[in-house]
């Protein structure tokens, strides 16, 4: 039986969440076994019964008002109770902040192998091997789980979403927990508002020093909000304090896999490419044809950014108004 | 108060990552190793909490003796002693046991790791090693204050932050700006060499994973120039050729 972790924000399941349980249900189905989705904490039925179109042929809800927000301790306790009495011998999570909070207690409460993430789906033809990304995404290692059960953290925006209609099975169980579960408190949750999260992003609009200070940003910002894009920007801008550390990618900062990511004045240096390597579509934009980016871009463009943006953002605004 | 920091020997991130042994083996020939950089931050932090209210900071690596200048520069850096645990690191699950193994004798009241390792990317250390100690993680945290054996903590989740305030003990994993990173003086570096460094053998040998080999991504095709007096033809290109847009 293949059990995932249907991760929650705010009672509503995340793209991830469902490229998970689709992820988990293909498995299941090569091995003629079933897929179960354990959600914790609030979610409504008729948003627990999209985990079935996904792939989830049964649903199983832990719910109580103490797990309203999330706790490492007791989300991983109840998830690994569910994975007993279910008899999981396969467990699939999104390899997100939260998710990987959880994995790794329920892989040592399980006495389970684990990979997190991950971005092929398992090869049993010689033991149980998957593909993860390492060095930041400069490299691909492929990992052999020995052990009975295995836990996966798999990387999000790399599998796709498949429509099972299988049709909802829900449940609940309690998940085994007492007070004693609860020793570290969610205090105080603060999101941004109106904007896509980096790391959940499909379209990404990066820069770097070529914007020559934070006061230029605008232009950053507006093409990122006309394409439904993220904003990201290199290590040095982080650095200088021009954008806030939760934007850097590279090898120190976050690892993303967006399908389009637009580096805008930004060389590409080794640490930086690492991080944004395994975009599906890269374009550069820098008025240094030496820059190392093009060599890692599907698209390039040889000028100065504040010369060509205008045009960018213009064409990207009749594009959205035709569409 | 005694606080732990968990330390991994990785390359710089400047190294051009290549494999030998038939693309089996990470080839470390010319490569410099430095302190995983998310585990200079905990040490760090780890120096700033005990310089204020009192207390030891001992670094502990999983890793054969070629990770000792790494562990002597936080020793130079300012920890008060080291250990380094005899083996190769194999996986997050071994290090995470070798650790919990070691630290269940010591009763440390804080233990800080990185969040992630910037070779392997695991980011499962802290959570492993939290619950075979049996006590609470917060990962990913980007500030750390201690009052009165409670821990005040901001941690990064997709899309914001969160507050969590938890009771001591606990592992928290340190993402990018729980601090800024020290370099060690002269006087540091000269008291590290006679600061306790302490060599521990393996306990148990539960084997989880084994990588079997490694693969460096394919080259990409070409880049297709623009030329920038029609740059907007790039919108076009990403809706009709690339199709994502």
């Amino acid at each position: 039986m293949i059990l995932v972790y249907a991760e929650s924000i705010d009672g509503n399941f995340k793209k991830s969440t469902f490229e998970a349980v689709s992820f988990a249900a293909g498995i299941a189905q090569t091995n003629g076994v079933h897929c179960v989705a354990v959600s914790i904490g609030h979610v409504e039925d008729a948003k627990l019964a999209e985990l079935a179109n996904y792939g989830a042929d049964k649903v199983v809800a832990v719910n109580s008002s103490k797990l309203a927000a999330f706790n490492a301790e007791a989300y991983a306790k109840a998830f690994a109770n569910v994975a007993a009495a279910e008899g999981a011998t396969i467990v699939v999570v999104s390899n997100t902040y939260s998710g990987k909070a959880v994995a790794g207690r329920v892989a040592a409460k399980l006495k389970a192998g684990i990979a997190s993430g991950v971005i092929s789906i398992p090869n049993t033809s010689n033991g149980f091997v998957v593909r993860k990304t390492v060095f930041s995404g400069k490299a691909f290692a492929d990992v052999n789980l020995t052990t009975a059960i295995k836990v996966l953290a798999i990387t999000p925006n790399t599998f796709d979403t498949h429509t099972f209609g299988k049709t909802a099975n829900l449940t609940t169980a309690d998940g085994g927990l007492s007070d004693a579960d609860f020793i570290s408190n969610s205090v105080e949750i603060s999101r941004v508002t109106g904007k896509i999260p980096l790391t959940e992003a499909e379209l990404v609009v990066s820069a770097g020093r070529g914007m020559k200070g934070p006061e230029h940003w605008g232009i950053i910002e507006e093409l990122a909000q006309v394409l439904g894009a993220a904003t990201a920007c290199s290590k040095p801008v982080s650095d200088m304090h021009w954008r806030p550390h939760s934007e850097h990618v590279g090898q120190t900062g976050i690892t993303i896999k967006p399908n389009l990511y637009i580096a805008i004045g930004i060389s590409g240096a080794i640490q930086h490419l690492a991080g944004v390597s395994s975009s599906k579509v890269i374009v550069a934009i820098n008025k240094d044809p030496e820059a190392p980016f093009f060599k890692a871009a599907d698209y390039g463009i040889v000028a100065d950014a504040f010369d060509v943006l205008p045009k960018i953002l213009e064409a990207a605004k009749k594009l959205k108004a035709a569409n | 108060m005694k606080i732990l920091v968990c330390i991994s020997n990785v390359p710089d991130t400047t190294t051009k990552v290549t494999f030998t042994d038939n693309n089996t083996k990470f080839n470390t020939a010319g490569v410099q190793f430095i302190i995983n950089p998310y585990d200079e931050l905990a040490l760090t932090r780890a120096l700033e909490i005990t310089e204020k209210q009192g207390g030891t900071v001992t670094a502990i690596n999983v890793g054969l003796a070629d990770a000792e200048p790494s562990i002597r520069k936080t020793l130079a850096i300012g920890a008060n002693d080291a250990v380094r645990i005899n083996a190769e690191p194999q996986d997050a699950y071994f290090v995470a046991e070798q650790i919990a193994a070691y630290a269940k004798s010591e009763q440390f009241d804080l233990i800080l790791t990185g969040r992630e390792s910037i070779d392997y990317n695991g980011g499962l250390v802290g959570g492993l090693l939290a619950e075979m100690l049996g006590i609470p993680s917060v990962n990913v945290i980007t500030s750390i204050e201690i009052e009165n054996g409670v821990a005040t903590m901001e941690r990064d989740i997709d899309g914001g932050k969160e507050k969590v305030s938890c009771k001591l003990p606990l592992v928290a994993s340190a993402q990018k700006e729980l601090t800024e990173p020290r370099i060690p003086n002269m006087r540091g570096i000269m008291a590290a060499r006679t600061k306790p460094l302490k060599v521990v053998e393996v306990t148990g040998d539960l084997k989880t994973s084994a990588t079997v080999g490694f693969e460096l991504p394919a080259a990409k095709g070409g880049v297709k120039l623009i030329p920038a007096d029609q740059a907007e033809l790039l919108i076009d290109l990403l809706h009709n050729e690339a199709k994502v847009i």
